[in-house]
């Protein structure tokens, strides 16, 4: 298992603009490709969000230009509550699928994984460029959504059946939308498939000499273990929306019962079960949310070190705790379904996994709080996203212990405190996570180095936002504030409207803020101080190649690696960390 | 840099713990009989995570400030006792957690899901439609007529799909747009849905339950105050999600006797 890879990859450099830039079967340009395609959908996701908070906080108001563009779903720029609707459904469908699963685990991983176990590229690279391609097909016929008639979807990224299963009588955007959002998500998964055989096929069968498992990046684990929850998850899901999609064009009943009365029509199905699509759906959202989280896990515990100057504090545990949370993933979905209806006996099944998931993430998390101890910290903009990424890790995963108790779910479900908890550790621990990443690894991707000044600026002003968003999320469903409303006209909810405006000031300043996060990635990709090979002093494979990597990552003859990833704050040739490749008699030698 | 990081997270901290503290923003008061399991349940929940959030936000915060690098040169230290105190910990304080609040927890869930239907209780069906509650009494006969969703006729208030001219139970069966109920009275509501999936969510009471098509499903309560308190969603039902709400209207005895009488008369 750790021989050099056979021959099997050509060695000559792509030629012409299509191969080189475009259809590219090098998995660097992929990663790219993947991260920029992440890049676009959180914009676009972003935006989709500030119409939403905007329409909550002043409901009544009009968005300049929105009539001219959508006007029957915004008659004279007033959000309707329909539009509301879709726009919340496709907001958390392109952030969900387009950027959380894309570039932390599709970008990063296919970029950085085959370097960091010695390999030339992919184990399949047809199948990565595939993969790649197929997913931006699936953004594309997501997208389209809006442009159909009825517009996009408006039965939320979880689509639950009847409502996304009965067509056009369900109301707007019920119509083809939907059709195309269950079609865009089943390509999704088909792309999702296949990189995840690339990622399992790679971390097991083209390690270079002397990269035992063990001796694996703590990022190549995070990778290797998503790809394999992602396997089994979207294997899931795949068929799930095929079915969706039959009982929508083909008359099937797997998700409708008989007796439905819609827009009063007698609906023409039977035999089916919305339970069955809850199911179905969560069984694959679940481990999914993992899929999210888990390469940030990987990612921060790999950059962590670097910056602290000193190792990962047990970094076995760590990688034991990654796997033992990607396998109970699969044993908790339930508890996205205590008041769905099912037996209440299942409660309590799938609310103890739910708490015992807890253990592996506290000991990971206290884990790098001990790492830090004692340290040598050095605050790059990384390191700092890092740090916070640990602090809303914190928050997002303490209220994930009230939900997963089906007594405490009786109140909270619905609520906002659901939506507080799940941006805390999706939309807030994933992306710091992912912005970490790309201030760490942008000087091995371009050659150059991002501006360190606007980074800080960047974190500090990104942390005071999303917690200014995120955390009056938990008061407001301490207050049974519903979610997922267009507007708050019962008497019991008009109180929490000045903390909705708050909400809104802070989502649209801290949206402000990312401003200086691309304007930092294009002046920097441009006009950046030229970046040496290691300028974070840091032990990884990616780190003994140029920056940029040659085409080959190595420039011919493979690496031979005789030390583990975490050689940190000890003597070594060249400074106060041993390298991976460094000769076995330097320090360390694990 | 670090400090500055450590600031602001100790400032967060602070100030989130602070206002759960305060309860600026918090539950209405519970007028139900098992709401006080719920109230009990969140409670320790919340001072346990309250505790080890702040303590774990602070001590992050002080490794922040206390450990960067000054440039002389000092040598790192390992965490005393390496990763085992980190495992030891978090694997029996957090088992422990787990063990007394699914103990006490799975008592309070079963007491409201998993009772048997109480034979005293006063049984009321309830229908969730696009965009809307009904609630349907089974008038003097105490029996509840059939429904036959082929027969709904809106227009003509057969809200239910009843046949009345064929079936002598739905004959006297009251259909209201408000749940009315007696207080301190144990309530057995069964739940069923027009179309798609609702929910019925009451926050005074704490409970809530989804409404599946397809399925009836039962839901038990008793009210301990006389209250007039909004019934709302909280199950993605389409556009009109938001404005879907009834009333729950808890009545002395008297007054709802009274009020059945009155609805009694004018059927």
């Amino acid at each position: 298992m750790s021989e050099s890879p056979a021959p099997s990859l050509t060695h000559v450099p792509p030629q012409g603009f299509w191969r080189k830039h475009v259809f590219s079967l090098d998995h660097k340009v992929i990663g790219k490709q993947y991260l920029v395609l992440a890049l676009v959908a959180v914009v676009t996701g972003m935006v989709l969000s500030w119409l939403m908070r905007f329409h909550l906080a002043y409901p009544a108001a009009s968005v300049p230009g929105l009539g001219a563009i959508a006007p029957n779903a915004a008659p004279g720029g007033r959000i309707s509550p329909e539009l509301y609707l879709s726009l919340m459904t496709m907001h958390g469908t392109i952030m969900v699928f387009f950027v959380l699963t894309t570039a932390p685990f599709a970008g990063f991983g296919n970029y950085v994984l085959p370097i960091q176990v010695g390999a030339e590229d992919m184990a399949f690279p047809r199948f990565n460029m595939m993969s790649f391609w197929v997913t931006f097909v699936a953004f594309l016929v997501l997208i389209a959504a809006f442009f159909v008639e009825g517009g996009a979807p408006l039965s939320g990224w979880t689509a639950y059946a009847p409502l996304s299963a009965v067509g056009k009588d369900a109301g707007p955007g019920q119509g083809a939308g939907q059709t195309l959002w269950a079609l865009s998500i089943a390509i999704f998964c088909v792309g999702q498939l296949l990189g995840s055989l690339n990622f399992i096929a790679t971390t097991l069968d083209m390690r270079t000499k002397g990269m035992t498992l063990m001796r694996m990046p703590f990022s190549t684990w995070a990778w290797f273990i998503t790809s394999i929850i992602g396997l089994i998850a979207f294997s899931v899901l795949l068929p799930a929306c095929i079915l969706l999609i039959l009982d929508r064009v083909a008359g099937t009943s797997f998700f409708i019962p008989a007796g439905l009365v819609i827009s009063d029509r007698m609906q023409p199905h039977s035999g089916g079960s919305p339970l069955l699509w809850q199911h179905l759906f969560w069984f694959f959202g679940h481990p999914e949310v993992y899929i999210a989280i888990l390469p940030g896990f990987g990612i921060v515990s790999h950059i962590l070190p670097a910056f602290a100057r000193k190792p990962l504090l047990g970094p076995k545990v760590v990688i034991g705790c990654m796997a033992a949370i990607g396998f109970l993933s699969y044993t908790v979905w339930g508890h996205h379904m205590f008041l769905s209806g099912m037996n209440p006996l299942s409660a309590t099944l799938f609310s103890v996994p739910t708490l015992i998931i807890t253990i592996p993430a506290t000991i990971v998390t206290l884990l790098w709080i001990g790492t830090i101890y004692g340290a040598r910290l050095r605050f790059t903009t990384s390191a700092l996203f890092c740090l916070g990424f640990v602090s809303v890790f914190v928050s997002g995963g303490i209220s994930g212990f009230f939900l997963a108790q089906p007594s405490i779910d009786t109140y909270l479900h619905g609520t906002y405190f659901v939506v507080g908890h799940f941006h805390f550790v999706m939309g807030v621990a994933s992306m710091f996570g992912i912005f970490a990443g790309v201030y760490f690894w942008f000087p091995k991707m371009y050659g150059r180095m991002m501006n360190e000044t606007l980074g800080k600026i960047h974190f500090t002003l990104t942390l005071i936002g999303v917690y200014c968003i995120f955390m009056p999320m938990h008061y407001l469903g301490l207050a049974g504030n519903v979610r997922r409303y267009s507007e708050f006209t019962d008497d019991y909810m008009k109180g929490a409207l000045p903390l909705h405006r708050f909400i809104t000031m802070a989502a649209l300043f801290t949206g402000a803020v990312q401003l200086l996060f691309l304007v930092n990635l294009v002046w920097s990709r441009l006009r950046g101080a030229k970046a040496p090979d290691n300028p974070w002093e840091a032990t990884s494979l990616e780190w003994s190649i140029s920056s940029p990597p040659p085409f080959d990552n190595f420039g011919g003859p493979p690496p031979v690696v005789h030390h583990g990833p975490n050689e940190y704050g000890m003597a070594g040739p060249t400074g106060d960390y041993v390298m991976q490749v460094a000769p076995p008699s330097a320090a360390g030698g694990a | 840099m670090g400090k500055l990081f450590a600031v602001l997270v100790a400032v967060i901290t602070v100030l989130s713990a602070g206002i759960f503290i305060a309860r600026v923003w918090w539950l209405p008061p519970d007028i139900s009989l098992l709401g006080v399991g719920i109230d009990h349940q969140l409670m320790e929940t919340m001072v346990a995570s309250g505790v080890l959030f702040v303590v774990s936000q602070l001590v992050l915060a002080a490794f922040a400030w206390r450990y960067g690098d000054r440039g002389d040169g000092r040598a790192i230290k390992t965490f005393p006792g390496g990763a085992t105190p980190m495992v030891v910990f978090a694997t029996v304080l957090v088992s422990v957690e787990i063990l007394v609040l699914s103990f006490v927890g799975t008592k309070v869930w079963g007491g409201i899901f998993l009772s048997p239907p109480n034979p005293d209780a006063l049984h009321i069906d309830v229908q969730a439609e696009q965009f809307a509650y009904y609630f349907r009494y089974p008038g003097p006969d105490g029996k509840l007529g059939t429904i036959h969703p082929e027969l709904i006729d809106d227009g003509n208030s057969n809200f239910f799909g009843l046949d009345p001219a064929n079936d002598s139970t739905a004959r006297d069966d009251i259909v209201s747009a408000s749940l009315v109920i007696p207080v301190n009275q144990p309530i057995l509501l069964t739940m069923h849905s027009k179309d798609v999936g609702h929910a019925f969510y009451v926050p005074d009471l704490r409970i809530q339950q989804d409404f599946v098509p397809g399925l009836v499903i039962p839901l038990q309560f008793t009210a301990t105050q006389v209250a007039k308190k909004e019934i709302v969603c909280t199950q993605l039902c389409g556009l009109g999600h938001y404005n879907m709400r009834g009333y729950l209207e808890v009545k002395t005895k008297d007054e709802y006797q009274q009020w059945m009488a009155d609805q009694v008369a004018q059927q």
